[in-house]
């Protein structure tokens, strides 16, 4: 697999989030390096989403910045957006059209990488599905899609929210081998889920909301 | 990013859109369909009168045009809202206004272009001279796509809210008022006889306008909406 | 030490402490100066050679129609400003316009009905004017609705803002097309409002009620800011301490 370039570092400062009143963190900080990973674990409603989503920029911080390589990510505009995928709650996929015409659409929009349509497909286990409308997979399929959005574009740090969701054990292991793979090129994952995350060659930092 | 890729993506969602549109085939029949309904209810509100409706055909084809226009803009950005797509728009290495202008550029393109076409047929049914269609046919040619980029404003703004349509209207009515004005008194004069450049270079004038600041606009809407 | 100073501005509880002691200095002139006008402008003033005594709704009409606009560019700056340097106090002094401005709007409507029902012998002409403040109206709607539909004050703020800009771009094309509109149109009676030949003893009274009118903008909008901020501020300590001592 080709080592990943990117030496930049996410960082987040004193980070707070306020919502409907509540105050779900605050003063959170952290650092993620190239080749490791940051898991979120907390109760439901303590604000794992909505600190992918400040990571992401989609959500501004009631305090604190984030940070690329040093420098605050609304500075950057798309400096820092070409080096991220995420995938959230919601697929991002249209049912309307064919695994191929999704990723297609998902690399037009971010920074294209090598690998072909057909081969980042396989590699989520949907190898034959190409033509098959998306409307027409199972939920556990549909993920797959939505997680291959990753593997088509050129992006080191990967911000993922509850990428097992629907998944089978089956699926839940293709998706971790990935995961460990893109942190053993060199890239970095933030990500929350209910299940466990085992990445076997990845250092893990684990932040608890919670708490 | 380069601007190859940026006309590259730019084609790409206006072409996954039209195919989107084309598998739904079917419902690119109700703008039209509507358009066609509520011209065809002036006769049957205030009478038949060959005069009167002709008076008041430029007027009552633009309003239809303006409700069909507002009833259909809420589904440019719905679908992609639902499923997750709308914010991937804001995660992208390529300026969001390009991307909605794209985006638009479709909707126009499935939506307004129908009703642009079929304007020629809603003139004779209620009596316009030729000269006056014509001129219908030019105002709504420049007129639907501003139509479709100041509405996309008002959708950005509500496209989170639950009875988002409900407000939409009222956002976004007011600001069509300018175009209606000046597209129907276009046709209105040209059914006189007179000329028309002056009414056409203003509406031509509100189409540059709105598309070099709804695109920043609906950008900067979505950004708010989706966070 | 002017950064210091507008920090502090910028600060909620200063600006809660600064309105209170502002209010009463800004409302008690605006009293005056609405009594003085109104005497000037209903009892000095000399009858109208064309229309006679009914043309006194002007001093009341004008000012609003002047406050219906000026209000909505204030708006619309405010949330600019709070759009793009996030300052929490330019969103609230936007928010906390748009009613007062509606209702001047409002008010500029009737007023304008009641001025023209003796020349036109109806309650309602499509006077340019009129029009282009019942479309403004609209816009005012628009914006409370919007604010109202969005349950995060924040981003509920950043939404109006856009949509503030909009609109006062948008605002002199209406007015311009409204225009327009009008001359084609025109019916058999004159609809312009002929403001009469203004006449110092007029100009006064005119200039006292937009004063006047101003002051009243300026003291509500800092009373309906002062209970917005404390609204959007109410977990604070200083919020906290406020509501232990009453």
């Amino acid at each position: 697999m080709t080592q990943i370039k990117n030496t930049a570092a996410l960082a987040a400062h004193a980070l707070e989030c306020i919502r409907d009143d509540r105050m779900l963190f605050s003063h959170l900080e952290f650092r993620l390096e190239p080749g490791s990973a940051l898991v979120l674990e907390g109760r439901n409603g303590s604000g794992k989403t909505s600190l992918l989503r400040i990571l992401c920029g989609i959500r501004l911080p009631d305090g604190g910045s984030v940070t690329w390589g040093d420098t605050a990510i609304d500075k950057l505009g798309p400096d820092y957006l070409m080096h991220m995928a995420y995938v959230g709650h919601r697929d991002g996929v249209k049912l309307d059209l064919t695994p191929l015409e999704n990723l297609a659409m998902a690399r037009a929009l971010g920074m294209p990488n090598e690998i072909t349509l057909e081969d980042a497909l396989e590699k989520v286990d949907l190898a034959g599905f190409e033509d098959v409308l998306t409307r027409n997979l199972s939920a556990g399929q549909q993920r797959r899609l939505a997680l291959a959005r990753l593997l088509v574009t050129d992006t080191s740090l990967w911000i993922l929210d509850e990428p097992f969701t629907s998944l089978d054990v089956h699926g839940i292991s293709v998706i971790e081998e990935l995961l460990d793979a893109h942190t053993t090129a060199g890239g970095m994952i933030a990500v929350t889920s209910h299940h466990a995350v085992n990445l076997q060659n990845t250092t893990v930092q684990r932040i608890n909301l919670s708490t | 990013m380069n601007s190859d890729s940026l006309t590259r993506a730019f084609l790409i969602l206006i072409r996954r859109d039209l195919m989107l549109a084309v598998r739904h085939r079917a419902e690119m029949a109700n703008p039209i369909l509507f358009f066609v309904l509520v011209t065809s209810l002036f006769p049957l509100g205030i009478g038949a009168n060959p005069a009167l409706l002709q008076a008041v055909a430029p007027g009552v084809i633009w309003v239809a045009a303006l409700l069909a226009a507002l009833l259909s803009i809420e589904n440019v950005f719905r679908s992609d809202f639902e499923d997750g797509s709308l914010e991937q728009y804001l995660l992208s290495s390529h300026p969001v206004s390009v991307l909605v202008l794209a985006k638009i550029t479709a909707h126009w393109l499935i939506t307004g272009l129908p009703l642009l076409l079929i304007s020629p047929l809603l003139g004779i049914l209620l009596g316009l001279p030729v000269d006056a269609i014509k001129v219908l046919f030019i105002t709504l040619l420049l007129g639907t796509p501003v139509l479709s980029l100041i509405g996309a404003v008002g959708v950005a703004l509500t496209v989170g809210l639950r009875k988002g349509g409900m407000i939409l209207s009222l956002l976004v009515l007011p600001l069509y008022i300018p175009v209606l004005i000046f597209a129907s008194s276009a046709v209105d004069t040209a059914a006189a006889g007179l000329p028309v450049t002056a009414h056409l270079s203003l509406i031509a004038a509100l189409l540059l306008l709105a598309l070099s600041l709804s695109p920043f606009a609906t950008a900067a809407a979505l950004r708010v909406s989706l966070s | 030490m002017f950064n210091n100073f507008f920090h502090r501005m910028a600060s909620p509880k200063h600006f809660y402490g600064l309105a209170g002691i502002l209010i009463p200095w800004l409302a008690v002139p605006c009293l005056l100066l609405t009594v003085a006008g109104l005497y000037y402008g209903l009892v000095k003033a000399p009858p109208d050679y064309q229309q006679g005594d009914s043309y006194r709704i002007m001093f009341i009409h004008v000012p609003a129609a002047w406050m219906s606009l000026f209000i909505y560019i204030v708006m619309a700056g405010a949330g600019a400003i709070g759009l793009i340097w996030r300052i929490k106090l330019a969103e609230v002094v936007a928010i906390s316009s748009a009613p007062i401005g509606a209702s001047f709007t409002f008010l500029a409507l009737v007023t304008g009905s009641i001025w023209g029902k003796p020349m036109w012998g109806t309650w309602w002409v499509w006077d340019a004017r009129l029009t282009s403040e019942l479309i403004l109206l609209f816009l005012y709607l628009g914006v409370i609705a919007l604010n109202n539909a969005i349950d995060d004050k924040r981003t509920a703020a950043r939404a109006v803002a856009i949509l503030a800009l909009v609109g006062v771009i948008n605002i002199p094309i209406i007015h311009y097309s409204v225009e327009w509109w009008n001359t084609l149109h025109q019916g058999p009676t004159v609809t312009k409002f002929d403001k009469p030949s203004i006449h110092l003893s007029m100009l006064i009274p005119l200039l006292l009620m937009a004063v006047a009118f101003k002051l009243y903008y300026a003291f509500v909008v800092l009373m309906r800011a002062r209970c917005e901020v404390l609204e959007r501020e109410r977990n604070s300590g200083w919020v906290k301490e406020l509501a232990e001592k009453t």
